[in-house]
């Protein structure tokens, strides 16, 4: 055990903390036990952008000994994962068989507790939901031991553990429902649209027509283009689909065997230095990548991994935002407040920190998890150098206009929001907090981000103190 | 916790009632900053910048007696603050004393006063800030250093060596906390117009307490070692810091 300097994929504001890697779900128990006065939170493959799974001057505990995937029932595409466990490691154990996992992020590598921390949501949010809505149950390890949570038997837990970023328990365990795929491919519809509204006319026109949809937006283009962009819709591939070669199911060229994919790296060197990528460079290829866009409906098939996860084609791409990271902001507004995205994307420009990749999708029907992110409207996610000048005033401004539109930010990806905000933003968070009370009286379960944002209700340790309906009635509850 | 862009939500200030540590405050309080400890040595005088912080949207403000000579009470004075506002995420080293230079050279004692209070004390306090850092894990320390601490000058050398002192100090306490979670700023503005040079002829390149305040809080966004305000001096100091010594003493004369 050592201290260990700690950051997000973002990589801004590290932190230190005890590393613990516990074997199995028994030693995650022992260490939540023996947990500090700083507490201790879960860590998995560290891709939350922020400063969730860090635990400044306590524990963090890492997930990554507890592997592990397994048929629950095999008949019915239950399949049993450990929290370590990454969603690639599922999707691989999956896909020979015919199944896949209904609901992805933009990386395969995430673990299957962080995806449940994060209530991950992918680019079939309207037609699929969250990740929560295909988990039959959970296994969380507390200091006293280890319980199995299912909807049905402790609802409000379950649902406060989907977005509640690890607070209310380490995920250890969680039985998934599959989905069958014929194919490992995904049969794909793009085109470009020249400014912001036909991207989004035409993504609405096209809504629950087919089960993914996203738009790459070209943040550095303004005037009458701003918001121009390339969409994206996929279905999964049937085997009708597949060229006549890849139909047989002949072990090397199974169309369910995902086709090696090449990966470039980006050196270690690179996120030691000071310059990050450079301005011009993020226009060119923003240019570059719209101008070679099909002007109309073009069909295509892609192989499901490279549709799914396009991150992950270059592996420690965090690492081209140089020393000081980067700041990843994604937001969402509901549908009646659509202009918010537009004001967005001209603010960023205005203020000179136009996004270096922005994208925009759609979310459908929420599920019940209080602090889980996604809600009926439109979400764009940008990325910025973090150490732009400027960058914190404009974000904290759109902050309070995504606030007034009854939106809110995604807390897997928040580094800076202003915490006055949170309950705004998510006006369900007495009722989380009420759960985190009563299964973490003691506030053992801490992180960066629970201080920062005072998600617990108290300034202190993240944990135990109160805040919200319940103390307004009973001001003295309040023990910091 | 800091955010992203460095931005602190609970600040500690050693030197409560500076001009420049004033500023700084002024634009972190408009930022993330909720609590405000103020140090210092005029209990009056701190009261009355805990005001205008709380008048900024503080909500919490600590005012605490220090006397920077009694340097064997500060260890245990960092540790009550740290232990009843948990979390600092910045402590800003803002005391010091510029003293008459033809004062300080008659009087070795008074000179001896002001290497106490600028060197000295920052050394005990900066230990003591550091250990702190050190188990929390996180937070950034910034101390306010001077050009005079890059080549001592005959019109002001007592004040120069003390700050030479304390910048060489921090340097290596922020070497030293590197991997802790915890960082360090010097930072190295030129003459700066305030109460402490009131009087005085201003140097070439002289800025004002609200130009080194930006200049820190863009320090904390990048996360700067060295913050030069303006930042043009440290280019001005890298040649003069080489000139020989005839040369730079006619320059000095001037």
């Amino acid at each position: 055990m050592a201290r260990e300097l700690l950051a997000g994929w973002g990589r801004t504001a590290p932190s230190a903390a005890d590393v613990r890697r516990p074997a199995g779900v028994d030693e995650v128990v022992a260490e939540l036990a023996a947990a500090p006065a700083r507490g201790a939170i879960a860590r998995g493959l560290a891709r939350s952008y922020g400063d969730a799974a860090q635990n400044a001057g306590g524990d963090v505990i890492s997930t990554l000994g507890l592997g592990g995937v397994s048929w629950a029932d095999k008949a019915a595409g239950l399949v049993r994962a450990a929290g370590g466990a990454s969603l690639d490691e599922v999707q691989r154990f999956l896909l020979p068989c015919g199944w896949a996992l209904p609901v992805v992020p933009g990386t395969r590598h995430v673990t299957v507790g962080g995806a449940v921390a994060a209530d991950v949501h992918g680019k079939n949010h309207g037609r699929d939901g969250s990740f929560a809505r295909h988990v039959a149950d959970l296994r969380l390890a507390m200091p006293t031991g280890v319980t199995t949570v299912t909807p049905v038997g402790d609802p409000d837990l379950f649902w406060a553990t989907f977005g509640g970023m690890g607070l209310t328990g380490a995920v250890v365990e969680a039985t998934l429902r599959a989905a069958r795929v014929e194919t490992a491919h995904v049969r794909v519809v793009a085109r470009r649209a020249g400014e912001l509204d036909a991207v989004m006319a035409a993504m609405a026109a096209k809504d629950g027509r087919h089960r993914y949809a996203v738009a790459w937006l070209d943040a550095t283009a303004g005037g009458r283009s701003t918001g121009r962009g390339v969409i994206t819709w996929g279905d999964p591939a049937c085997l009708a689909d597949l060229p006549r070669a890849r139909r047989r199911a002949s072990p090397s060229r199974s169309p369910l065997v995902v086709p090696p994919r090449r990966t470039v790296t980006v050196p270690a060197w690179a996120g030691a230095a000071g310059c990050a990528l450079p301005g011009a460079g993020v226009v060119a290829l923003n240019r570059l990548r719209y101008g070679r866009a099909p002007a109309t409906d073009t069909i295509g098939v892609e192989p499901l991994d490279r549709f799914l996860f396009p991150l992950d084609a270059v592996a420690g791409w965090n690492r081209l935002y140089g020393r000081a990271g980067f700041v990843q902001h994604q937001f969402v507004v509901p549908y009646r407040s659509a202009e918010v995205i537009r004001m967005a994307l001209e603010r960023f420009r205005a203020a000179g920190c136009p996004p270096a990749l922005a994208v925009l999708k759609r979310l459908g029907t929420a599920d019940p998890g209080p602090l889980s992110f996604p809600m009926p409207g439109w979400t764009l996610a940008v990325d910025f150098p973090a150490a732009r000048p400027g960058l914190a005033a404009v974000l904290d401004d759109l902050d309070e206009l995504v606030a007034g539109a009854g939106g809110r930010v995604y807390l897997a990806k928040d580094a800076r929001l202003r915490p006055e905000l949170l309950p705004v933003m998510y006006p369900n968070l007495d009722r989380w907090r009420a759960v985190k009370r009563r299964v973490d009286p003691d506030g053992i379960l801490t992180s960066d981000l629970a201080r920062r944002l005072r998600l617990a209700g108290s300034p202190g340790n993240g944990g135990g103190a109160s805040a919200g309906a319940a103390v307004a009635a009973a001001p003295a509850a309040g023990a910091g | 916790m800091n955010d992203a862009h460095g931005s602190p939500q609970t600040v500690v200030v050693f030197g409560g009632t500076s001009e420049i540590a004033h500023a700084v405050l002024a634009r972190l309080a408009a930022r993330r900053t909720r609590t405000v400890v103020l140090a210092g040595r005029h209990p009056t005088a701190l009261d009355a910048v805990a005001d205008e912080l709380r008048a900024m949207g503080v909500t919490t403000v600590d005012t605490v007696p220090f006397e920077a000579a009694a340097t064997e009470e500060h260890a245990s004075l960092v540790d009550d603050v740290f232990a009843r506002h948990r979390d600092v995420d910045l402590v800003l080293i803002a005391f010091g004393q510029l003293g008459d230079q033809a004062v300080l050279e008659r009087d070795p004692a008074a000179a001896a006063r002001l290497a106490t209070v600028n060197y000295v004390a920052a050394v005990s306090v900066g230990l003591a800030v550091a250990a702190r850092l050190r188990d929390q894990g996180h937070g950034n320390l910034v101390a306010l250093s001077s050009v005079a601490a890059e080549r001592p000058r005959r019109s002001n050398f007592v004040y120069g060596s003390t700050k030479a002192g304390m910048d060489a100090f921090f340097r290596g306490l922020g070497d030293a906390l590197r991997g802790s979670g915890a960082r360090v700023t010097v930072v190295r503005p030129g003459f700066v117009r305030t109460r402490m040079t009131a009087g005085l002829p201003a140097a070439p390149f002289a800025t004002t307490p609200e130009a080194v305040a930006d200049a820190v809080v863009r320090g904390l966004e990048t996360g700067a070692e060295t913050v030069w305000v303006p930042p043009v001096l440290r280019w001005v100091m890298a040649v003069l810091r080489h000139l020989p010594g005839p040369v730079f003493r006619r320059l000095g004369d001037r």
